[in-house]
């Protein structure tokens, strides 16, 4: 009995979520349309519990619950406190542009809590069942959210593909899972390291679930050849939605990469670096010459994701802590990026206009110099030119990969992110050298300005100040992996 | 004051950027003339900040003066490390000096968003200061690709027609070999440990490894200078910048190229630099005089002084790879030289332009008439700039090719030519656009140049006679920081296995 209060106590932020996810559900049913800010206030107040939660129950030592299922370490408690400010910054951004569509529901902010519940999950998972049930949360509540805006044929569109898509993708993971069961008979991440030393590292059977593992893996981060979902999804959503598929569930696919690939079958590392490093390269690649033909924002931004998505992989595949923990530092600057990137757009929207093609963002330094500053930070950030986070991302991923001798893909990422700097720099280009196409000033919440222009010029403080961030994703791998 | 002193570096690098960004938060498009008046206010006192750098510099000492450094970045071990030499003090001055020539200049030319104008000066100013001072190599790679910023947006934003095309141009070309420059600070972290320069030039590296290295810096640094045949980048460049950021370009970007081969390429891979030393000769002598040829035919004023920039800088490098103290000090004064007879000469087609809204050789003619105090000046400058004794340029132009008279009669010979060369296309140039009758209407109606134009060419010409007279405030403090540099580059670096001595490769 002793043990499971104990198990309660790790699980604490997530039954939090989990409790105000059904309450928000029931509230919603008892209050008046005009009063709906009650049903945000209360998921603002969700987000700022779980936070409150997970730093209070926090220690530097690892600890297991409900028979090994869950995991609470440093790695997860951070990734979450990330997941929990990504999420509240994409509620505040997405609320007004809910509005102005209709979809200001309560069923929305129950989806995105439930759907981070998902994330929490998974970043804690630490046994395959619980990492996929976490995944299968996440993913159905994405599903749904993308047709959320049920009379646009775009959106259903969208989530029908991403449906199809994803529900192919979980099913390579779990036919991956269960090769990997039926080798080690067993679930448990840690036992299956274990079982695989003993049972050596030429298993055909096991390589053969690795693949598949790695598969569905790369088809959560959108990484080439899995990748042929997002420009489709993230344009077709409404750009509430893009904003929370292209942010903070990265997070989550980072904690179970790290979980599946870095401790369960790190004995295997020799395979899936290989492997990662062929997606590494295609995802530059293909995600940076795909992002110059765009003329949608959102589906530029898509493939520059693909192609940020390759740098993360040049960190994972480095294979050391090293590698993990600027990694971890380049997701944490790429969802940052993300959510000012599509923030911008939201800003720039109104009733009935969605600025999402590149041509909306004509003349914005004439419209509102600040505005198309804190885009032009973003900007230079996702292009990596200093002195912005983007450019230490880039930088701690490659010289991590060049310490586990990947000489030559260190190169050739170089030379691609040449080409990056491109279609970002005809951004800039855009904002500052075009004339409007109109003058109309931008009107947005006052709450939504201010979080936005901290969101963006973070960018840049951190860009002079990255030490904070790197320490702190150094130290949460390193006691979390030992 | 204790604080300034033993910070004079980091004032010198951050008070231009806080100018900057104040001018930005107060300027506004309806009270211009306060924004002009903050600008040219934050300008002076930045370069007032530098003249210390000049007067408490200990001239016998050869290596880092003014050092200060605190951790940075411990997880990379970064350090916030800044000192300046013999070879950077001058070109921080320079820095400094050019920016507040050139917010002057903008007076009454820059009529759209100058607040923005202004602080993009400013800011950049502080940053290339960064990189003229910065001992820690991420420390530098911060300020030197921070700076393509704010130039990217002033030729995108105030120049000329094609501008778009010539800004993409120009940070896509810089961006490449920048890049590569740091997979080398990847590399050198690697083998050292740590991103501190003096560990780089204690660091014995193997030949093969140090060909990799150089080649990496010649990529992002010839592409500054720019050397042939990376240069294309710059004609475009300069013709469509505005006035201001052609006479940055002109007179501090390059010199960030060749001042980086003196702080990064040659000293990390010393024995490198003897191997490619006579590429890079080649190199210069086909920029000096191939480029002087293709600047004879240009039509386009700036165009003309772009190209004219290449062949000058030409010598720069030259100088360097003869690795005789004379070259080296000759080289090094060129780019200060160069800094001011470029800028000089930026700013006579500005005043033109200015007046005609046209570079065309072609549109001008008898110009002496209407405007006789500036083609006064004009002269004296195109004079300059084709060598004449007496003035700045000179002096650099001179010692080198008295240094390579010494390493080989033909390289000083080919060299040479270009004092015929360079007189020729910029004196052709002048007689084309100052002298003979009055061409047509538009220049029978130009007034001569106010007293802030005036103000400008002044100050230059003084500058540009009086270093052609007296060199000796330059020369003086190259002496003891180029023996030092040649000691340096006379050790070799490569391990203790290889025993082959490192001229003789």
């Amino acid at each position: 009995m002793e043990n499971f209060q104990y198990d309660f106590l790790n699980v604490l932020p997530e039954l939090t979520v989990l409790g105000m996810a059904m309450f928000i559900l029931l509230v919603d049913l008892f209050i008046k349309p005009q009063n709906r800010f009650v049903i945000y206030g209360l998921a603002q107040f969700t987000l700022f519990a779980a936070a409150l939660f997970t730093f209070q129950t926090h220690t530097l030592g690892v600890s297991y619950a409900f028979n090994d299922m869950f995991v609470d370490d440093s790695l997860g408690d951070v990734l979450k406190l990330m997941t929990y400010l990504g999420t509240s910054i994409m509620l505040v951004y997405t609320r007004q542009y809910q509005k102005q569509r209709n979809m200001f529901r309560g069923e929305y902010y129950a989806m995105v809590l439930f759907s981070m519940l998902g994330m929490m999950v998974m970043i804690s998972g630490q046994n395959m069942l619980s990492i996929y049930m976490g995944l299968e949360l996440l993913s159905l509540c994405l599903y749904s959210l993308v047709a959320f805006d049920r009379d646009n044929p775009r959106a259903s569109e969208a989530a029908m593909k991403y449906f199809v898509l994803g529900a192919l993708a979980s099913g390579m993971l779990l036919y991956g899972m269960s090769m990997v069961y039926g080798m080690t008979g067993s679930l448990n991440i840690t036992e299956i390291a274990a079982e695989i030393s003993n049972i050596g590292l030429h298993n055909p059977v096991l390589i053969m679930g690795l693949v598949f593992v790695v598969a569905g893996l790369a088809f959560k981060f959108g990484a080439v050849p899995f990748q042929m979902w997002v420009p489709d999804v993230y344009q077709g959503s409404p750009t509430s939605i893009t904003l929370l598929i292209g942010s903070v569930p990265k997070f989550a696919a980072f904690a179970i990469t790290i979980r599946l690939l870095a401790q369960g079958l790190y004995p295997l590392a020799a395979d899936w670096q290989d492997m990662l490093l062929i997606m590494a390269l295609l995802s530059i690649i293909i995600g940076n010459l795909s992002a110059i033909a765009q003329t949608n924002l959102k589906r530029m931004l898509a493939y520059s994701t693909i192609s940020h998505i390759g740098f993360l992989l040049f960190g994972l595949m480095s294979a050391n802590l090293n590698g993990f923990a600027s990694s971890m530092f380049y997701i944490s600057a790429y969802v940052l990026m993300t959510l000012a990137g599509f923030g911008m757009i939201l800003l720039l929207s109104r009733k009935g206009f969605e600025a999402d093609k590149l041509d909306d963002l004509k003349g914005l330094n004439q419209r509102s110099p600040w505005a198309a500053f804190l885009m032009l930070i973003t900007m230079f950030s996702m292009a990596g030119i200093p002195p912005t986070i983007g450019f230490y991302a880039k930088f701690t991923v490659l010289q991590a990969a060049w310490q586990a001798g990947f000489t030559w893909p260190v190169v050739l990422a170089v030379l691609m992110a040449v080409i990056g700097a491109f279609y970002y720099l005809r951004i800039v280009k855009l904002m500052y050298f075009d004339e409007p196409l109109a003058l109309d000033p931008i009107s947005a919440p006052v709450d939504m300005q201010f979080v936005l222009s901290i969101n963006a010029l973070a960018l840049l403080l951190i860009g002079l100040l990255p030490q904070t961030l790197m320490n702190l994703c150094g130290l949460s791998i390193v006691t979390s992996l030992q | 004051m204790n604080l300034f002193h033993q910070h004079i570096l980091s004032f010198a690098i951050w008070l231009p950027i806080l100018a900057g960004v104040i001018v930005l938060l107060l300027g506004n498009d309806q009270n211009l003339q306060r924004t002009r008046w903050v600008a040219l206010v934050g300008a002076i006192v930045s370069f007032l900040v530098t003249v210390p750098l000049y007067t408490k510099f200990q001239l016998p000492i050869g290596t880092f003066q003014f050092q200060e450094s605190t951790t940075w970045i411990p997880a990379f071990n970064i350090h916030y490390h800044l000192g300046a030499d013999g070879f950077s003090v001058p070109l921080i001055l320079l820095t400094s000096f050019t920016t507040v020539i050139v917010v002057i200049a903008a007076w009454e030319v820059i009529t759209k968003s100058v607040a923005q104008y202004m602080a993009a000066f400013l800011i950049m100013s502080g940053l290339m200061i960064g990189v003229f001072s910065a001992l820690d190599a991420i420390l530098y790679y911060v300020f030197w690709e921070a700076m393509l910023i704010p130039m990217f947006l002033v030729i995108g934003i105030w120049g000329g027609p094609n501008r778009v095309y010539a800004t993409i141009k120009f940070f896509l070309y810089t961006l490449l070999g920048s890049l590569l420059m740091l997979v080398a600070f990847i590399y050198l972290y690697h083998q050292t440990g740590s991103f501190a320069l003096t560990d780089y030039y204690a660091l014995p590296i193997t030949m093969s490894a140090q060909i990799w290295i150089f080649v990496a810096f010649f990529m992002a640094f010839a592409v500054k200078i720019p050397m042939w045949p990376v240069h294309t980048w710059l004609p475009d460049a300069h013709v469509e910048a505005p006035t201001g950021g052609s006479v940055v370009l002109a007179a501090i970007a390059l010199k960030l190229g060749g001042y980086s081969f003196l702080r990064f390429a040659m000293p990390i891979a010393p024995d490198a630099a003897h191997y490619f030393a006579n590429t890079m000769v080649t190199l210069s002598l086909i920029a000096i005089v191939y480029i002087a040829l293709v600047a004879l035919v240009q039509k386009d004023m700036k165009k003309l002084i772009a190209y004219s920039s290449i062949s000058h800088m030409g010598f720069v490098t030259l100088g360097f790879f003869m690795f005789s103290q004379l070259g080296l000090e000759g080289a090094v004064v060129q780019m200060i030289s160069h800094g001011f007879i470029s800028s000089a000469m930026f700013l006579c087609v500005g005043v033109l332009y200015d007046r005609m809204h046209s570079r065309q050789i072609a549109d001008y003619g008898g110009v002496v008439n209407t405007m006789p105090i500036f083609a006064a000046f004009a002269v004296l400058f195109a004079m300059a700039n084709s060598g004449l004794p007496g003035t700045s340029g000179f002096v650099g132009e001179f010692m080198v090719i008295l240094a390579a008279v010494k390493f080989n009669f033909w390289v000083a010979f080919l060299a040479a030519t270009t004092l015929i060369f360079g007189a020729a296309y910029t004196l052709w140039m002048t007689k084309r656009v100052f002298y003979g009758a009055v061409a047509n209407a538009h220049v029978a109606e130009l007034t001569d140049i106010n007293r802030r134009e005036f103000l400008i060419l002044a100050t230059l010409a003084l500058l540009v006679i009086g270093f052609g007279v007296y060199p000796e405030p330059i020369t003086a403090m190259l002496q003891a920081t180029s023996a030092e540099f040649l000691t340096h580059m006379q050790t070799s670096k490569l391990p203790i296995l290889s025993s082959a001595p490192a001229a003789s490769i």
